[in-house]
């Protein structure tokens, strides 16, 4: 299977203090992988390393030549990034994820905004298109950010805690849209939400300063304890059922 | 109104065009300010320029050289500071603002036996203004429909959620710098039409007008050019005919406009509720 991107031996760190050490991490196409560890243990410091906001101090990064030569990387940031206040409509944020294609002096052709208007239409936000940010509801801005994030049909697609901001009526049809756009993109996300995401994801990584890569949706607290992870832990087999267990420790 | 024809006639085409370019330049530059929150720090940028209309007198060369240097310096001062996020930005803009006016009140009361025309620094006065200027408004007209034509969708996402433009451009702070540049010199070429006091308002008014009636960044730049033009031609022809001081009338005017067009939009206004309050 081709790979997407592989990390090796990836240390990064906010001046001295090292948030991730020795990481490797090899993502094939196709992956869902749940990014999941504790508060400040660097799940928002990978995805900063991946999209080159943050340069590692150490070890290396490849990428396949899809996602360098054709930029088909997209971000689904935690919401407050964007000014809500900002005159800029749901249709023209929509197309601003082309730009990672474009480049600084990009213009949107027609073809352009009939592609947004397909996203829009796929994501229910055609009724929308011409409104402000602060004009609609929280779960409406995330699909609109998440339309930012596909438009470019991404081959690997970053999410970081989608689970945050989303009412509970629309989280089921978002994580049905995950899986059906899984099918034609790899999907990272974050989340701390180990139980809700174990059912939709294909594989977990647990990030508390390194990283463990685990290759399937089912994950027991033996392995988190293996893991140095600890976090609240649900799993599910054949009859779907929760232990819920606290970790201590995990140094 | 005494004078032969030509000079008036002069004198009118200098108006037209001054207020076409201004209208331009502050219709652009106004758009970006007003929709970054930037309002304030345009002040500081504005009245930091004053120091450098001192500092220009008092050294023999021409003051609004010395205020672009001013402005530019101390626009690109305060986006580095806020993108270093070093110290508080509206303390740090509230000092540089009372230190230019300090500095340039101080080097023109320096100036041996030349007591040059305050007042139209301040304020704005349709004397002061040269061909030089208007050619030089008219030059930064062309240099920004450019560079917002060719930069329309980078400088809008920017603006919006830079931290999403960082991650697919490495040159999000350098568009910032010279975007900010651009803005500085706008104000300081405006100076001449509007006073140092005033031009603010020349560059904020038009697109608030605009935002009353529409949200698309590209309409509240065409609305506000129209606004701006509406507001500093009609300003510049009650000025001519009353003999008051044309940047006064400009604003005043503009402000006219602007509570107009407010009660308009109340009246005619249906389901779009537009967030106007961002000044």
């Amino acid at each position: 299977m081709a790979y997407l991107f592989e990390m090796k031996s990836v240390s990064a760190s906010y001046g001295s203090s090292i948030v991730l050490k020795d990481v490797n991490l090899r993502v094939v196409e196709n992956d869902f992988i749940g990014v999941i560890g504790p508060n400040g243990g660097g799940k928002t410091t990978l995805l900063k390393v991946i999209l080159g906001l943050l340069k590692p101090v150490s070890g290396n990064i490849m990428f396949n030549t899809v996602l360098i030569n054709d930029r088909r990387t997209g971000y689904l940031p935690q919401i407050s990034t964007g000014d809500s206040n900002y005159p800029v409509t749901v249709r023209d944020i929509v197309l601003s994820g082309l730009m990672i294609q474009k480049g600084l002096a990009g213009r949107m052709s027609v073809h352009d905004k009939k592609k947004a208007e397909m996203v829009m239409e796929e994501l229910g936000l055609s009724g929308i298109s011409e409104a402000m940010l602060n004009e609609i509801s929280g779960g409406q801005a995330q699909r609109v950010l998440l339309g930012r994030a596909i438009i470019g049909d991404p081959k690997l697609l970053l999410l970081d805690e989608p689970g945050n901001f989303v009412d509970s009526t629309f989280e089921i049809d978002f994580y049905e849209k995950l899986r059906i756009l899984n099918n034609r993109m790899a999907i990272l996300m974050v989340s701390h939400d180990v139980g809700t995401i174990s059912q939709h994801i294909k594989s977990f990584a647990c990030v508390n300063r390194t990283l463990h890569y685990h290759p399937s949706q089912e994950i027991t607290s033996q392995d988190l304890l293996a893991y140095g992870c600890p976090i609240q832990l649900v799993t599910h087999g054949q009859v779907p059922h929760t232990v819920l267990k606290f970790h201590n420790g995990g140094k | 109104m005494v004078g032969s024809s030509i000079f008036q006639y002069d004198f009118i085409l200098k108006g037209l065009l001054g207020a076409v370019f201004a209208s331009i330049t502050a219709g652009l530059a106004g758009t970006y300010i007003v929709s970054r929150k930037m309002v304030f720090l345009s002040g500081g940028i504005t009245h930091a320029s004053f120091g450098g209309i001192g500092i220009g007198y008092f050294a023999g060369i021409n003051p609004i050289l010395g205020a672009a240097v001013f402005g530019i310096l101390s626009a690109l001062g305060v986006e580095y500071l806020s993108v270093r996020q070093k110290i508080r930005e509206d303390s740090a803009i509230g000092i540089l603002w009372a230190f230019g006016m300090a500095t340039g009140i101080i080097f023109i009361y320096l100036t041996p036996g030349y007591s040059p025309d305050l007042m139209g620094y301040l304020f704005g006065s349709i004397l002061t203004v040269t061909n030089a200027d208007i050619i030089a408004l008219g030059v930064m007209s062309v240099v920004l429909i450019l560079y917002f034509t060719v930069f329309y969708r980078t400088i809008l996402y920017i603006s919006f959620d830079e931290m999403f433009a960082r991650t697919y451009s490495s040159y999000v702070d350098i568009l910032k710098y010279i975007t900010t540049s651009l803005i500085a010199l706008t104000i300081v070429l405006n100076i001449r039409m509007a006073g140092v006091i005033l031009v603010l308002s020349l560059l904020t008014i038009p697109p608030n007008i605009a935002l009353l009636f529409t949200r698309s960044y590209f309409k509240i730049v065409l609305w506000s050019v129209i606004a701006g033009f509406a507001g500093t031609s009609a300003g510049y022809a009650i000025s001519f005919f009353a003999g008051i001081p044309v940047g006064a009338t400009i604003i005043f005017t503009l402000v006219i406009i602007w509570i107009a067009a407010k009660i308009v939009q109340r009246i005619t206004r249906k389901e779009l509720v537009v967030k106007a309050d961002i000044v």
